[in-house]
């Protein structure tokens, strides 16, 4: 059985991505399952999808705990914990990451025993974050050695059916030129076997003992701590404010941002805590000067000199 | 038939669909609601002749349904978790006009805290609501059990509404190989809403429903009737699955029983994580094991007689509930205990708690559960109860008990 594990945001095609490859594999004649995982929150938010795909029929289900092949949409995930992206990795597993920086310093900094294949952001067609999606899945179909060109191009096809005709063209070709990209390499994914039962690491249960006090309920009693949860990384948009245009009005920015996250200094000006942000832009439409620019976060953080 | 590639919710939807539903009231809830979205732009695109009705509450939704289904009208609607809690007063309710319909419940774990993912409280807590219970553990299942949940609703001398369950997430949004039934032979297995069934409300015959009854005696009478009728259910649901057989060849009944013909050790379980207890029976069989499973695909009636049959002369039963019932402990492991008791060759049963909340449980979880069931059977000594849940995960929770400021940072970093 294939085991491919997405890792991504919201609004980055991951979810689109593993459809297309469940339906590759689909309209190849294995049997599939392909699930997204979610929670409860907004664009930008880690994701996950899971896609197995199996001569014979799939009893596994929901998360994959070791997988074949990770796919990391966007490398500013790598350290979200929440992501959790190198869980269950093994030496057989290929990472397959979305990033300008070259392979070997991830290998390094991941201590990755197996193979690692960058896909560069900055590549043509892969100007939109929900191109990234796209250009991992052509790489995998490719990767996978036994899913034709035709079959991923059928499986576009299919899955983008909701998208008007141009963002279909365009998301078809970024995903197949990474499969054509992929021809060079040697690297190859390989199906894994079902866990063995004669050898198996025992899980450590333990007796949930009884417990009292406060802790037994559901509730926080700590003050703030939503500051830990860094919530900046979800941002895909960032909102820049113009200080020169800015009138210092009756600070209508940091009354309705939803998150708190902008406060307004000593002399009177709003900043904004790019640590928290989640690049709702609420601000950006609210601001009765026009002073608040919404930046693509990519190129947001490439003109402030940051690295994420 | 066709092959597609559908969710359970998409499933869900196809069934409606198929079954040609004339009136849906719905109230939105994760993870539900992909169903009604698709029925909605069926209906909106003129693929489906219905009427749709978003109505204020699962409270109301429910009530609209009983009423549509009693006035002559196929009625399906949809709900999930605190949805179904919400409802639950005119789930009894309907049940009692008894108003033939089909509810989809996408099982999602129950507040507080409260969480989307799934298990199985939520639907059990409609229990003794005199609803039919159909639990699907496949995409396949979930529409297959469409068109057999409003047979068996519609059935003379049932008469119940009937809730086919699907887990949220590892069914609701998980696409699998589905054979799509084709609609002309829906037809054929399900014919038009019996014409002479409803109460037909005209101006000119009025008709009181659900009539208040004080009187014990008068009570007693509607009450048992419909314990009856669930019970009917179930040889009707037999009756049903094997002409659903004759026509689209997918064999189902009260129990899927998964290697367990020459089973020393059986698995217990119900719902969508039933078939990773196969693939883990796959696993200890080519280890040398006779391990297999049992999954209760009908919960209300419960199938007891046939439990008993299939359990007997086992030598210990894994039951593991995807649900708790405070102060007691797992819901199916007490109603096989009660199902039990008395017969000579009776197996020994071990309760595991798993699956709270779409808690994952992983292979090696089950593996270790055969050990312990095996162990116990040479001991004779039934295990205690067992929470699948790991000494990390407690480690995970005092870390974010810490944060909570719940307890001391002292105390967090010492477990």
């Amino acid at each position: 059985m294939y085991r491919i594990r997405f890792h991504g945001r919201g609004g980055q095609g991951v979810k689109t991505a593993s459809r297309i490859l469940g339906r590759a594999f689909f309209n190849q004649g294995y049997a599939v399952q392909d699930a997204p995982r979610y929670g409860a929150e907004r664009r930008g938010a880690p994701i996950f999808a899971y896609v197995r795909a199996s001569r014979t029929p799939i009893y596994e289900r929901g998360i994959i705990q070791r997988p074949d092949c990770v796919v990391v949409v966007d490398d500013t995930l790598m350290p979200v914990p929440a992501a959790a992206i190198l869980q269950g990795c093994e030496k057989r597993t290929l990472v397959l990451l979305v990033s300008d920086l070259p392979a070997e310093q991830w290998i390094q900094r991941l201590h990755i025993q197996g193979n690692l294949i960058c896909l560069p952001k900055a590549g043509e067609g892969r100007e939109s974050p929900f191109l990234w999606g796209m250009a991992c899945v052509g790489a995998v179909a490719r990767l996978l050695g036994v899913l034709s060109r035709e079959v991923l191009s059928d499986a576009l096809r299919q899955e983008l059916v909701t998208l008007d005709k141009a963002a279909a063209e365009q998301s078809s070709n970024t995903a197949l030129d990474s499969f054509d990209e992929m021809k060079a390499t040697q690297i190859q994914i390989k199906e894994s076997s079902v866990a063995a039962a004669a050898t198996y690491p025992p899980p450590h249960w333990v007796d949930m003992a009884m417990e009292q006090g406060p802790h037994t309920a559901p509730a926080i009693y700590a003050a703030a701590t939503s500051e830990k949860l860094a919530t900046g990384l979800w941002r895909t948009q960032r909102p820049v404010i113009d200080h020169t245009i800015c009138n210092r009005c009756w600070w209508l920015c940091s009354t309705f941002c939803p998150e708190g996250a902008i406060h307004v200094d000593s002399k009177g000006f709003p900043q904004i805590d790019y640590a928290h942000c989640k690049g709702c832009l609420v601000c950006v439409g609210q601001c009765p000067t026009h002073a608040i620019q919404a930046l693509a976060e990519q190129e947001a953080s490439r003109l402030s000199g940051e690295e994420r | 038939m066709q092959r597609e590639l559908l969710t359970g919710n998409g499933a869900a939807a196809w069934g409606a669909r198929l079954a040609r539903i004339e009136y849906l009231p719905a109230f939105p809830i994760t993870p539900q609601t992909e169903i009604i979205e698709n029925l909605s732009q069926w209906i909106d695109g003129g693929e489906m002749d219905c009427r749709m009705v978003t109505m204020d509450s699962e409270h109301s939704m429910i009530t609209a349904a009983g009423a549509a289904a009693v006035t002559g009208v196929r009625t399906c609607t949809a709900t999930s978790s605190q949805g179904l809690l919400h409802g639950m007063e005119m789930l009894y309710t309907v049940a009692g006009w008894r108003a033939p319909f089909v509810l989809i419940n996408v099982s999602r774990g129950l507040a507080a805290p409260i969480t989307l993912e799934p298990d199985h409280n939520d639907i059990l807590a409609a229990r003794d609501s005199s609803c039919v219970q159909l639990h699907c553990s496949t995409c396949q299942e979930v529409v297959d059990h469409m068109l057999i949940a409003f047979r068996l609703a519609e059935s003379e001398g049932v008469r119940l509404p009937v809730i086919v369950n699907l887990d949220g997430f590892y069914l609701s949004f998980t696409r699998e190989v589905v054979q799509l039934p084709d609609s002309r032979t829906a037809d054929a297995f399900l014919p038009p809403y019996p014409s002479d069934f409803s109460l037909r409300f005209r101006p000119h015959e009025p008709v009181s429903a659900g009539v208040a009854v004080l009187g014990g005696s008068t009570y007693s009478y509607f009450r048992y009737q419909a314990h009856l009728a669930s019970l009917h259910a179930l040889p009707q649901y037999e009756k049903i699955c094997l002409d659903f057989a004759d026509l689209f060849g997918r064999q189902y009944g009260p129990l899927e029983e998964y290697q367990n013909k020459d089973a020393e050790y059986v698995f217990i379980m119900i719902g969508s994580y039933a078939t990773k207890a196969k693939q883990a029976v796959d696993s200890l069989r080519e280890a040398g094991w006779k391990i297999g499973l049992v999954r209760p695909r009908i919960l209300r009636p419960y199938p007891e007689a046939h439990l008993c049959k299939a359990l007997q002369g086992k030598k210990g039963v894994a039951v593991i509930d995807q649900n708790i019932s405070m102060g007691k402990g797992g819901i199916l492991y007490t109603e096989l205990r009660s199902a039990l008791y008395g017969h000579p060759d009776a197996p020994l049963l071990a309760s595991f708690i798993g699956g709270l909340g779409g808690r994952d449980i992983k292979e090696e979880e089950f593996f270790e559960m055969a050990s312990v069931l095996k162990q116990a059977s040479a001991d004779g000594t039934p295990p205690p109860p067992r929470l699948l849940y790991t000494e990390e995960e407690m480690r995970e929770m005092r870390a974010l008990q810490t944060i909570a400021g719940a307890i001391p940072v002292a105390q967090g970093d010492s477990r």
